[in-house]
């Protein structure tokens, strides 16, 4: 993707916008881009806490928009990988307290003047303001998508509204596959998905528990290496790669023994 | 309606029938409401050109290349 500045944005809550804000956030700081990665969703701050950064929040984003504090003052550098960085949003305001104008600003000021290479904005839920905020200042955009009704649904909604903005770049995740299911025919198929939405896909995320455990411990999954691999953190850091402009097969979900179902049994055994 | 449910159809299949239509609706801005006003509206005016005309109706909305397209099919009774 040339976009620099990405908004990662769903529609329908809980479908995975801040895990895969935090986990391609931390796979592309990997790759040695310098990356910031913004929470929009004033009010509900969560992208703090999934990234396991919580405890160093001292300026948020409301507080570099009413001139509170200086923009460097707010950002969070990561001491797990350093070019990794957060801006995190406010918990006491409410969603009034944004303006297009400032987070257009305060993206340009971190792109040109903090010289950051990428910054990836995690919005709110919804379709409202806090949704057209965080769009206001992204030249790219990353849907994602569970497999269900209401998901895909709403995704067409928010896809809509993103080409409304004529953000160039809207590409699909689609988060929280289940393979045994799709192979039953009880779940939408990744091609289904491709067809009802037309929108061009990076990444295929399956359902992986280990997810939840890596935000329980406050550590992305993408940023795991030498403990066991999880399936989920290696589909982010293949998105990672995507957006870099490198082509990255798809595993494939559907074959019995696949990898998958090779993953499955090396937890089983370890 | 259970066979439908657990039976040979593939409830992903199903799913997939159902999204298509309520987007083709939810993109042309339409309820399904409305479009079912328009049939019996569009309805009445062809009776007043066909009397005797009890075809079968069909209108829908329909996704055609990148645009949104009301097709109507109304079968007029020459006879």
């Amino acid at each position: 993707m040339n976009a620099k500045a990405i908004v990662v944005t769903s529609g329908k809550g809980g479908v995975g916008k801040t895990t895969t804000t935090a986990n391609v956030g931390a796979a592309l700081a990997r790759l040695g881009e310098k990356v910031c990665v913004i929470d929009t969703d004033v009010g509900l701050r969560n992208l703090d806490v999934v990234m396991g950064l919580e405890g160093r929040v001292v300026y948020d984003l409301i507080d570099v928009f009413e001139g509170r504090c200086k923009l460097r003052q707010a950002i969070i550098r990561d001491k797990r990988v350093d070019t990794l960085h957060l801006l995190a949003t406010s918990q006491t305001r409410d969603k009034s307290a944004l303006s297009e104008e400032r987070m257009r600003e305060t993206v340009r000021a971190l792109l040109e003047d903090e010289g950051f290479d990428r910054v990836l904005i995690d919005s709110p839920a919804g379709i409202e303001s806090g949704f057209q905020t965080a769009a206001s200042a992204a030249s790219g955009a990353l849907v994602v998508v569970n497999p269900e009704v209401s998901s895909v649904r709403d995704a067409d909604r928010i896809i809509g509204l993103l080409e409304a903005r004529e953000i160039p770049e809207v590409r699909l995740i689609i988060n929280r596959l289940r393979p045994e299911m799709v192979k039953r025919g009880d779940m939408l198929e990744v091609d289904d998905v491709l067809e009802i939405l037309g929108v061009k896909l990076i990444g295929i995320v399956p359902e992986d528990e280990r997810i939840l455990i890596s935000t329980n411990i406050g550590s992305p999954a993408s940023l795991e290496e030498g403990g066991p691999k999880v399936a989920a953190g290696a589909a982010f850091r293949d998105i990672a790669r995507r957006i870099r402009g490198e082509d990255v097969a798809y595993p494939s979900f559907e074959q019995p023994k696949g990898i998958f179902a090779g993953l499955r049994r090396v937890f089983g055994a370890g | 309606m259970l066979r439908n449910l657990f039976g040979r159809n593939k409830s992903k299949d199903q799913l997939k029938e159902r999204l298509k239509l309520v987007l083709s609706y939810d993109r042309a801005k339409l309820s399904p409401g409305s479009m079912e006003e328009l049939k019996g509206e569009l309805l009445t005016v062809i009776k007043k050109y066909f009397p005797s005309d009890d075809g079968d109706y069909d209108v829908k909305v329909e996704q055609q290349g990148d645009r949104m397209v009301l097709v109507a099919n109304l079968p007029v009774n020459a006879s």
